[in-house]
C-alpha cells in the first residue's frame, strides 16, 4: 500500500446544531453540556420505554459516557465516517441524526433509521456517515479498517472513527485490524471507550495489558489516553488523533469513563460492590460539568434547568414521533434478504407447501 | 447480569431454589446440576467462558460452580471466543475435558474456525491419537424478545461438519443426563440448549438410568402423523399434538430427536411406517438444514410407506428479524398444525 501523503487539515470545529456561543471557551463547554444533557435524557427515556416493553431486543445506554461521546463527535468532520459498537444511541444523536428517527428505530418502527429492522444495537445512517452500530463485539473493527482503505484508494482526506469498548481489545479482530491499519497507513482512529467493564468483567481481569492504549505499541501505532469525563479534553485528543490519521498514521485513543448503570437495561449490575456503586456518583460527567459551569459562573441554576427542560421536551417529541410511526408489516419479512431478485426463489413460507402440488397435465398445451 | 429474557423482566435467576433438594427442577438448574456432577466425578472437567464464574453466566447455568470448585476449574475468560475454544482444544490435547460456554448462539462464529478447522478434524488428522473431549454449550433459538445474534439456531453448520457431534436437549431430565454424557464423550459435542425453555420444570430422578446420548425418543404415541422436532420446538409440537387431539381428533406421534449429528432416525422410520406422514419442525431456517436432511433420509428409507411428502415447518430463510416480528418468524403451534393439515390433505 502506498504511503499516504500527509494532508493535515484545519479542523472545522463542531458539527451538528451549532451552539450560538460555541466560539468561546465557556461557550464551548456550555454547548457540550447541552449535548450531554440531551443524550442523558434520551437514554433515560429509552430505558423507561424498554422497561415498558415499547423497545424490544436489548438496549445498551451511553449513561456515564456522554462527555466522551460529545467530545469525540465534535472533533469529527461532517465528511468523516463513524463505526461503533451496540452502545451507540448517543453517537447517532451527536452525529446529528434526528432524535425521532433514532427513537423510532429503538421502538422498531417504520420511521426509524433502518425502518425498525436494525434496532438499538444496529443504528445506521448513511447521510450522517454513521456506518453502523454492531452487536457482535469486534465486528465493526475490520469493517472500519476497510472503510479507511477505501478512503486511501480514493485519496480523500476524510478519516474513519471506530469506537469500541475496553473488552473489545481482547478479541482477535482488534489485533488484526490494528495491524492492517498500521501496515497500510490507513486514516483511521480506533477509540476505546474504557468504562472499566465488559459486562461483568473488569479490564484488569480481561486484558494482559490493562493500560489499553499501550496495546498500540505492538503495531508501532501512536496512542494516547484521555479523561473521558472531560469533553474538552476528549475533543482535543480526538482532534490530534484524527490529524494523525489523516496524515496516514492510524491512532489508538483510549477514553476512560464509567458505565453508570448495568451492561444493558436488563442488567441490575449486582456484581458491583457497594463502594463501587458509591464511587460512581462522583464519576457522573453530566453532573460534574454542571457543577463546574455553575462554579465558574458560566451557567446559572436557571440556565441549567432550562437546558434540562429543553432536552426533556425534545426527547418527548422524539418519543411522540416514534409512537406515531407504524410497526413494520409482516409481509416485508423477506425484503432485502438479498440485494437483487433471486432466481428460482420461491419466497416460500415454511409450513406452506414445500412441494407445490404437481401441476395437472394441460391437455393440448402449446408445445 | 441478566441479559436473559429481554421480554419478561424482571425475572428470578433460574426459577429454582439452590438450597433445596431438587424434585422439580428447571432446565437451567438441571444443567447446573449435571455440570456439577460431572465436575465432581472427574477433576479433569474444566469450565470456561465469559462471566461464567463469579457471575454464573448470563443465564445462570454455571451459578455457584466457581465458588465450589475454584477459579482453576471455572475460568472467567476474556472476550475472545476463538481463544476460548482454541484453548479448550489445547487442554483436550493434554487430557482435560473442557466445557466452553458460548454466551449466545450468534457469538459462536468467531470460534467457528477453531471448531471446524481444528476441533472437528484433530482426531481424523492424527488418526485417532488425539481425542477431543470438548463440549461447547450454546444457548440457542429465539422466543425471548431478543434480536439477531441472540436468537439464532446455527446447529446445521455444525451438523454439516464431519467429526462434530451435535445434540439438543428439550427438558430438564435430558438436560441433566445429556450434559454429563456429552462431557464423558471422547468426541467434540456441540451442546444446544433451548434458551427460551430454561425455566421449564420437570421431576428429576437422579437415580434413573439415562437413555444413550445419541438416541431419539418418542415422547407421544399416535397413529395419524409423525412430528419430528428438537430443542425448543419439542414443547410447541407436544402442545400442537394435544390441540390436534382435542379439536380434530388427530392422534399425532411426537419424536424428540435429541441428537442432530449423528441422527438417530430408526424411531422416526418406525413411526413413519405406521403413520405414513412426517412433519419436521425446527426454529432454524429450512434451507440445507437438519430438517432437510431428515426429509431426504426418510423419503429414501420409507418411500413406500409415505402417504405424503415430508413437510418441513421451520424458521424463515431470512436473517433473524427484529423482536416485534419474531412471533411471525418462529414456527408456532398454528404453523405446526398447518403443516400437519398439509400432510393429511395430500
Ligand atoms: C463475539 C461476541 N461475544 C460476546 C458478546 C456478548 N457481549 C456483548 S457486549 C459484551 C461486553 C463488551 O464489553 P466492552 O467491549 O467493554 O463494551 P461495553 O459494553 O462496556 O461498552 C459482551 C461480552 C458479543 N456481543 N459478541
Ligand atoms: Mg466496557
Amino acid at each position: 500500500m502506498a504511503k499516504r501523503r500527509p494532508t493535515v487539515r484545519e479542523p472545522r470545529g463542531q458539527h451538528g446544531p451549532a451552539g450560538e456561543d460555541a466560539a468561546t471557551d465557556g461557550g464551548q463547554r456550555r454547548e457540550f453540556y447541552r449535548r450531554m444533557v440531551f443524550i442523558r435524557r434520551f437514554e433515560e427515556r429509552a430505558a423507561r420505554a424498554y422497561t415498558q416493553a415499547e423497545i424490544g431486543g436489548y438496549c445498551h445506554l451511553n449513561l456515564g459516557e456522554e462527555a466522551t461521546v460529545v467530545g469525540l463527535m465534535s472533533a469529527l468532520e461532517q465528511t468523516d465516517y463513524l463505526f461503533t459498537n451496540y452502545r451507540e444511541h448517543g453517537y447517532a444523536l451527536a452525529r446529528g441524526v434526528a432524535a425521532g428517527r433514532v427513537m423510532a428505530e429503538l421502538y422498531g418502527r417504520r420511521d426509524g433509521v433502518s425502518k425498525g429492522w436494525g434496532g438499538s444495537m444496529h443504528l445506521f445512517d448513511g447521510n450522517a456517515r454513521l456506518l453502523g452500530g454492531y452487536g457482535i463485539v469486534g465486528g465493526q473493527l475490520p469493517l472500519a479498517t476497510g472503510a479507511a482503505l477505501a478512503i486511501d484508494y480514493r485519496g480523500g482526506d476524510e478519516a474513519v472513527a471506530c469506537v469500541m469498548g475496553d473488552g473489545t481489545t481482547n478479541i482477535g479482530a482488534f489485533h488484526e485490524s490494528l495491524n492492517i491499519a498500521a501496515l497500510w497507513n490507513l486514516p483511521v482512529v480506533y477509540v476505546v471507550v474504557n468504562n472499566g467493564l465488559g459486562m461483568g468483567t473488569t479490564v484488569e481481569k480481561a486484558s494482559g495489558e490493562p493500560e489499553l492504549h499501550r496495546k498500540a505499541a505492538s503495531y508501532r501505532m501512536s496512542s494516547a489516553r484521555v479523561d473521558g469525563n472531560d469533553p474538552v479534553a476528549v475533543r482535543e485528543a480526538m482532534l490530534s488523533a484524527l490529524a494523525s490519521a489523516r496524515s496516514g498514521r492510524p491512532f489508538l485513543l483510549e477514553a476512560v469513563s464509567s458505565r453508570l448503570k448495568g451492561h444493558s437495561v436488563v442488567d441490575p449490575a449486582k456484581y458491583r460492590t457497594r463502594e463501587e456503586v458509591e464511587a460512581l456518583r462522583t464519576s457522573d460527567p453530566v453532573a460534574a460539568l454542571a457543577f463546574r459551569l455553575r462554579d465558574e459562573g458560566e451557567l446559572t441554576d436557571e440556565a441549567i434547568a432550562e437546558i434540562d427542560a429543553e432536552a426533556t421536551s425534545a426527547v418527548a417529541a422524539a418519543v411522540a414521533f416514534a409512537e406515531a410511526s407504524p410497526a413494520p408489516s409482516v409481509d416485508t419479512l423477506f425484503d432485502y434478504t438479498y440485494a437483487t431478485p433471486v432466481p428460482n426463489d420461491s419466497r416460500r413460507l415454511p409450513g406452506q407447501p414445500l412441494f407445490e402440488p404437481a401441476p395437472l397435465p394441460r391437455i393440448g398445451a402449446d408445445r | 447480569m441478566t441479559e436473559v429474557d429481554a421480554r419478561s423482566r424482571p425475572r428470578p435467576a433460574d426459577g429454582s431454589d439452590p438450597g433445596q433438594a431438587p424434585s422439580k427442577v428447571t432446565i437451567g438448574k438441571a444443567l447446573n446440576l449435571g455440570l456439577r456432577a460431572a465436575m465432581e466425578r472427574d477433576p479433569k472437567v474444566i469450565l470456561m467462558g465469559e462471566d461464567i464464574g463469579r457471575l454464573g453466566g448470563v443465564f445462570r447455568i454455571t451459578d455457584g460452580l466457581q465458588k465450589d470448585f475454584g477459579e482453576q476449574r471455572v475460568l472467567d475468560t476474556p472476550l475472545a471466543e476463538s481463544g476460548i475454544v482454541g484453548a479448550a482444544i489445547g487442554l483436550a490435547i493434554r487430557g482435560y475435558r473442557p466445557v466452553c460456554e458460548i454466551q449466545f448462539d450468534g457469538f459462536i462464529f468467531p470460534a467457528f474456525d477453531q471448531i471446524v478447522s481444528q476441533l472437528a478434524k484433530l482426531n481424523y488428522r492424527s488418526q485417532g491419537r488425539i481425542r477431543m473431549p470438548v463440549v461447547i454449550r450454546v444457548p440457542f433459538g429465539g422466543g425471548i424478545g431478543a434480536v439477531e445474534h441472540h436468537s439464532e439456531s446455527p446447529e446445521s453448520y455444525f451438523a454439516h461438519t464431519a467429526g462434530l457431534k451435535v445434540v439438543a436437549c428439550s427438558n430438564p431430565v435430558d438436560a441433566y443426563w445429556m450434559i454429563q454424557q456429552a462431557i464423558e464423550s471422547d468426541e467434540p459435542v456441540l451442546f444446544f440448549e433451548p434458551k427460551r425453555r430454561y425455566h421449564e420444570k420437570a421431576e428429576l430422578d437422579l437415580t434413573a438410568t439415562p437413555v444413550p446420548l445419541h438416541s431419539s425418543r418418542v415422547l407421544r404415541r399416535g397413529g395419524t402423523a409423525t412430528i419430528a422436532c428438537y430443542g425448543p420446538m419439542v414443547k410447541t409440537c407436544l402442545e400442537a399434538a394435544e390441540s390436534a387431539a382435542e379439536q380434530e381428533g388427530h392422534d399425532l406421534e411426537v419424536i424428540d430427536l435429541r441428537t442432530l449429528s449423528p441422527l438417530d432416525l430408526e424411531p422416526v422410520h418406525e413411526s413413519v411406517r405406521r403413520t405414513g406422514r412426517l412433519v419436521v419442525a425446527s426454529e432454524a431456517p429450512g434451507e440445507s438444514s437438519i430438517a432437510s436432511e431428515i426429509a431426504a433420509r426418510v423419503q429414501q428409507e420409507c418411500f413406500y410407506s409415505l402417504e405424503a411428502p415430508v413437510v418441513r415447518v421451520t424458521g424463515f430463510d431470512t436473517p433473524y428479524p427484529p423482536s416485534k416480528l419474531e412471533e411471525e418468524y418462529l414456527p408456532d403451534l398454528d404453523r405446526v398444525l398447518h403443516a400437519v393439515e398439509q400432510s393429511l390433505g395430500w
